[in-house]
């Protein structure tokens, strides 16, 4: 189901973003998992705090990038819901 | 190239247990204390796994906690970027050693329990255990560490999957891992008393299946179908050498938990080689890479990229050649030794328990 752009995300209270410095790569640290981040996906997940929206994040996103990304942001988040790393 | 890399280590510090659960993960042939490797020797095995790629630790056994050095290893695992989870049964998990590892960096705690009826667990431990375990469990919450419960599932307790889950919901596990037996080593050895029926793993996939729903965002559950059961076989730790290495007590280095089993191959030891070179060079865990080893009906099957052709363990110790398709497969003709398995009446409750626990330890 995806996320209502009101929602507020934040992360599983289990989970930690961190670098993997042997792939370059930003990763989703959490209990017997770890999921490898491309850097949009990075982008998007620092600015989960518990604060910001779905909007908000899209539209911080959105100026960075000079594009609507509204969909994708929504979409990505919406994915990382479903498995319970964003609640 | 990201894919080539191993993410996870599974750390099998020592085969002593208190414990002797007649389903073990452990080889049948347990390696006693005195043939583990040192502190060092882990320590140089993490940074080595760190630098090949791997993210999550599992400190295992046996009961990690027999080793003097947990808290040491935990807090290099921590050093060099690990995400460590420490698999244990609970007992030998005292205040003092709790915050110590709390303090040392561990972030996970991960406690079997046996049953949520306290004879029965105790009965399938093999041990008075179960008041133990709960003091370690209060512990693990009150210090704030990650918490997860593990539950193997048998015909022994498969009846009170409810109740085990509400058992874990109503100790604060943030983590349910329903793991029905798996048949090899002592797991088969005691397959008879182990297997349940039928009718048993319908039912509990029904009630693992509603409380998945009803736990949402309070305690993710984790239940996987018992393979027997199942059409297709099981894609192991994501296929052969791909994601995963064991390192056992002596040092021996594994693609899997129970390929020592597999006696057509050979695995190098930590003590000889460096884990980089293990995992790209050793014959061991380049054996069933790819698919230039499969016969049919694997090799032209396009399930082959979704269960790489299920277990090899399985497959060595049910046909006597690692290579030839997991019997699980409803579509080889070696389907017939599993519904043959399947067909047998359900025997006594009577284990075959595993023993390992009076021995001397090492610093």
């Amino acid at each position: 189901m995806a996320l209502t752009l009101d929602f507020v995300p934040h992360l599983w209270r289990l989970a930690r973003l961190d670098y993997d410095p042997v792939r370059r790569r930003r990763i989703l640290q959490y209990p017997e998992g770890a999921v490898l981040l491309n850097e949009t996906g990075a982008a998007v997940l620092e600015l989960v705090d518990g604060k910001r929206t779905v909007r908000e994040i899209a539209q911080v996103l959105g100026e960075r990038y000079q594009t609507d990304v509204t969909a994708d942001v929504t979409e990505y988040l919406s994915g990382l819901a479903e498995r319970e790393l964003i609640q | 190239m990201t894919s080539d890399r191993p993410t996870t280590l599974l750390a099998e510090l020592t085969h002593r247990c208190p414990l002797h659960c007649p389903y073990c993960s452990n080889p049948l042939e347990l390696i006693r204390g005195e043939a583990e490797l040192a502190t060092d020797d882990w320590k140089r095995v993490f940074t080595q796994a760190r630098e090949l790629g791997v993210l999550q630790l599992g400190l295992s056994g046996g009961e990690p906690l027999v080793r003097k050095d947990l808290e040491e290893l935990a807090a290099h695992a921590r050093s060099i970027g690990l995400y460590s989870t420490l698999v244990t049964s609970g007992l030998g998990l005292t205040r003092k050693r709790a915050e110590a590892l709390r303090n040392a960096g561990l972030e996970h705690i991960q406690v079997s329990i046996q049953d949520s009826d306290t004879e029965s667990a105790e009965r399938i431990a093999g041990v008075s255990s179960v008041k133990q375990k709960r003091a370690a469990i209060a512990l693990v919450k009150e210090l704030g560490f990650a918490f997860s419960i593990n539950v193997v599932l048998h015909r022994a307790n498969l009846d009170r999957l409810g109740e085990l889950i509400d058992l874990a919901g109503s100790l604060g596990a943030d983590r349910l891992e329903l793991a029905n037996t798996q048949y090899y080593g002592w797991g088969l050895k005691n397959r008879a008393a182990l297997m349940p029926t039928r009718e048993q793993v319908l039912k509990a996939r029904a009630i693992a299946e509603a409380a998945i729903e009803r736990y949402r965002k309070k305690m993710q559950i984790i239940f996987v179908l018992p393979d027997y059961h199942e059409q297709y076989p099981k894609a192991c730790y994501g296929g052969w050498g791909k994601l995963y290495i064991v390192v056992t007590p002596n040092g021996q280095a594994l693609p899997c938990h129970a390929a020592s089993s597999i006696t057509s191959l050979s695995f190098p030891t930590v003590r000889e080689h460096s884990l980089e070179w293990i995992w790209r060079e050793s014959s061991g865990f380049q054996a069933f890479r790819g698919d230039a080893w499969m016969k049919e009906p694997c090799r032209t099957c396009p399930r082959k990229t979704v269960d790489f052709g299920g277990c090899r363990c399985q497959a060595f110790a049910l046909t006597g050649d690692a290579a030839n398709p997991d019997p699980v497969c409803s579509l080889t003709p070696f389907r017939r030794i599993i519904d043959e398995a399947l067909a047998e009446p359900a025997g006594a409750i009577e284990y075959e328990y595993r023993e390992l626990t009076g021995e001397p330890q090492r610093a």
